[in-house]
């Protein structure tokens, strides 16, 4: 696999168009074109759910994307990719089309409501039936598009639409679901967290997402201005911080081992991570219910160190 | 293959579906089982397993994953079959539309059964009748023999037209009853549908299309402008294609509407699928009675012919509809409010009135035929009679 600087990630993106109408500071834009870079030794055919991505990206009569992409609706990213993809080796077999060129990979991306909540099923099928994919989630924690709306991926006490900050209640009540932890029991090829703020590490996992053949997912954490409540230039940081909180570690599962990618030397309290964002501006005071998303990290943390003990066995 | 050399084969109504679908060999089948449709899947999986097409087989874990696989395959250019039923149907519901507005020459094999609740597992209409505005062609077939032929037709129809297609056999009564069926060899088959020639070509990677994006005001309703010429289209292509195969092959297969009896008649029933078959029988008894009674059997209801509606039905002094599904609007069943509509701006017209029967798959027998028919007939002699009554249901 090339290692990649930036220079070359540049030159590789394969013109992501500009002119897309994602907020300033939407992270999504830069995760796309190390996808892109990282794909460029490839031939891609995408697959996207309905959500922000799709919505930003193509709007009659444009379209931002440099390579195949189709959109059908929601919850069915998955399946919709699995479809083209057994298309694909059907009308090779039949010499319908050639095989030219650089190999053929098929990617589906979804947001982290078109993946944790109602394309849950539908990815949980695909990778089951082996299709050869790789799902790249998008999380940026919330329903978005509609207008930030809780999802199972928003994180305990943070404020949205369908999870306000009242007077009795603050924000969500629940942590989130451990999405690529159950996507990696389902013993996927490759399966993966990453975060845009640490490139090298996530364009490698992009190469090694497309390089496996069989069903792969990464998890991208993607700050959101407007649904975080957080300030356009401090995306980039913010998903540092996530990393370095230890709220979104960076981790891959490959061959039923797992590896954490990145262990911080000093741990920073989640505090940091939860202070620039408006969504979480009424727990600030309140270190009690601060104490209980760290409890929480801390115990991920415990648990993701023990399934990482566990190593391949010597020949 | 030599015209009316058919090889007759004993076959229910799911494995003439299966048989067809054998044939056309498709690229790509996504599917999921449900009574009454299971056997369409199992028998088409033990092709794919015994090497007997060479389709990619997508086992999918529920419809609407089967119609989204199918859907990307489609795009991608494939030539791509489904099969399905009742609650697997309704599970599919929001991407049919989606299907049909992205123009994908999809077909599908369905067997008519009642949804829930209360949950069964018999024949009625409910399923696709719910279906029905979702832009797909719409085949109501008699018999298993009409369901084999109707799905090959229905390919090249798709395929011509840039539309999906649903072909319906009713649940139990055809799709699990044995008949000889007229099939044809694989090569008439595969000659008659050629190969799809996809719009475009997803993988033409030096010119990479976008497909699906967001369509707003400023041109949604032109592509669903389009989206109804196909449909108006539909209407020219479909006698044409089924002309050809009948010329061809020496089958005798109407396009919208099957005529029977209707020549000098007064009064007639629109019946279809299977129970079109058993009021034919009964006719038959009334006109050996010197009834002058016949019957239009609908086939295709997407698009509606309403010009055939009219032709063959303005003339005549009372209609009864029969509709073996509720539209739940106190109006009457979904057939008999659209073919009043048709009937409504000529300048005679018949009366009208309409029939619901056999939910849940309660068998059609002579007797409610009968009641039918001598309702129908009251009506034509001056009597009033409700917008729509219930056959064959305990009050
Ligand atoms: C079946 C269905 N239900 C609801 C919607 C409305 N809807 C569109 S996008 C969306 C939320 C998307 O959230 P996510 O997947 O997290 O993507 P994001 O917009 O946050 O990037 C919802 C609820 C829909 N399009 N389809
Ligand atoms: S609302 Fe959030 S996710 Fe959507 S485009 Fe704006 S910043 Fe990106
Ligand atoms: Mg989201």
């Amino acid at each position: 696999m090339q290692r990649l600087n930036l220079k070359q990630l540049a030159e590789r993106s394969q013109g992501f168009a500009p002119g897309h109408r994602a907020c300033a500071g939407c992270a999504f834009p830069s995760i796309i074109r190390m996808l892109l870079a990282a794909g460029a030794d490839y031939n891609l055919v995408i697959a996207n759910a309905t959500g922000c991505m799709e919505v930003v990206t193509t709007i009659m009569p444009y379209s931002a994307w440099p390579v195949p992409w189709v959109h059908n609706a929601f919850e069915n990213a998955a399946a919709t990719i699995g479809g083209i993809e057994k298309a694909y080796k059907a009308l090779v077999k039949k010499g319908k089309i050639k095989e030219t060129g650089k190999p053929v990979k098929f990617v589906a991306i979804g947001g982290d409501g078109g993946t944790y909540d109602i394309g849950f099923q539908a990815l949980s099928g695909a990778i089951e039936r082996g299709h050869d994919f790789l799902y790249v989630l998008y999380d940026n924690e919330g329903y978005m598009n509609t207008g930030i709306q809780r999802s199972s991926a928003t994180p305990m006490y943070a404020h949205t639409t369908t999870s306000p900050s009242g007077k009795v209640i603050p924000g969500k009540q629940q942590p989130r679901k451990d999405l690529t932890k159950i996507i990696a029991m389902h013993r996927p090829k490759y399966a993966a967290q990453g975060s845009p703020a640490f490139w090298n590490d996530l364009v490698k996992k992009f190469q090694k997402g497309l390089e496996v053949e069989g069903p792969a997912f990464i998890a991208v954490l993607s700050t959101c201005p407007p649904g975080w409540g957080t300030p356009e230039n401090i995306s980039i940081e913010l998903t540092k911080l996530a990393v370095e909180t230890r709220f979104w570690p960076l981790y891959e599962y490959e061959d039923g081992y797992w590896k954490v990618n990145y262990k911080p030397r000093k741990f920073v309290p989640v505090e940091e991570f939860l202070k620039p964002q408006g969504r979480f501006k009424h727990i600030l005071k309140r270190p009690e219910l601060i104490k209980q998303i760290q409890d929480e990290i801390e115990k991920n943390w415990e648990e993701l160190l023990w399934l990482e003990s566990r190593k391949p066995k010597e020949e | 293959m030599e015209k009316g050399k058919f090889i007759k084969m004993a076959l229910t109504g799911n494995e003439a579906y299966a048989y067809a679908m054998k044939q056309i060999n498709p690229d790509v089948v996504a599917a999921y089982p449900i009574t009454p449709a299971t056997e369409i899947v199992q028998i088409f999986s033990k092709y794919v397993a015994d090497g007997l097409v060479d389709t990619e087989f997508v086992p999918v874990e529920s419809e609407h994953s089967a119609l989204s696989a199918c859907v990307g395959a489609s795009v991608a250019g494939a030539r791509v079959m489904t099969g399905t039923s009742s609650q697997g149907l309704a599970l599919m519901h929001e991407i049919l539309y989606i299907a049909a507005g992205l123009r994908l020459p999809i077909v599908m094999a369905v067997v008519n059964r009642a949804l829930s609740a209360p949950i069964n597992i018999h024949g009625d209409q409910s399923d696709t009748m719910g279906s029905r505005d979702s832009g797909w062609i719409q085949v109501y077939t008699e018999n298993a023999d009409e369901a084999y032929h109707s799905v090959i037709m229905a390919i090249k129809i798709a395929e011509t037209v840039n539309l999906p297609a649903m072909v319906m056999l009713d649940g139990f009564i055809i799709s699990h009853e044995m008949e000889v069926v007229n099939t044809l060899p694989d090569e008439a088959v595969r000659e008659f549908i050629g190969d799809r020639k996809p719009l475009y070509n997803l993988f033409d990677f030096d010119n990479p299309i976008t497909v699906g994006p967001l369509d707003l005001q400023d041109y949604y309703f032109e592509h669903k402008r389009q989206q109804m010429e196909a449909m108006f289209n539909a209407k020219k292509v479909i006698p044409e294609i089924v002309k050809e195969y009948n010329e061809k092959f020496g089958t005798d297969i109407p396009a919208f509407v099957e005529p029977y009896r209707l020549e000098d008649a007064e009064y007639a029933v629109v019946a279809m699928s299977s129970a079109a078959g058993t009021m034919k029988e009964v006719i038959d008894a009334w006109r050996e009675r010197g009834e002058k009674v016949g019957l239009l059997r609908l086939r295709i209801t997407r698009p509606f012919p309403y010009e055939e509606l009219r032709k063959y039905l303005g003339g005549l002094k009372a209609v009864g509809v029969m509709d073996r599904a509720e539209s739940h609007s106190t109006q009457g069943g979904p057939m008999l409010q659209e073919i009043k509509a048709a009937l409504y701006d000529l300048e005679t017209r018949p009366k009208v009135t309409g029939f619901v029967f056999g939910l849940g798959g309660r068998d059609f027998d002579d007797e409610q035929a009968n009641k039918i028919l001598e309702m129908v007939k009251e009506l034509k002699d001056g009597k009033e009679l409700p917008l729509y009554s219930f056959i064959g249901v305990r009050e």
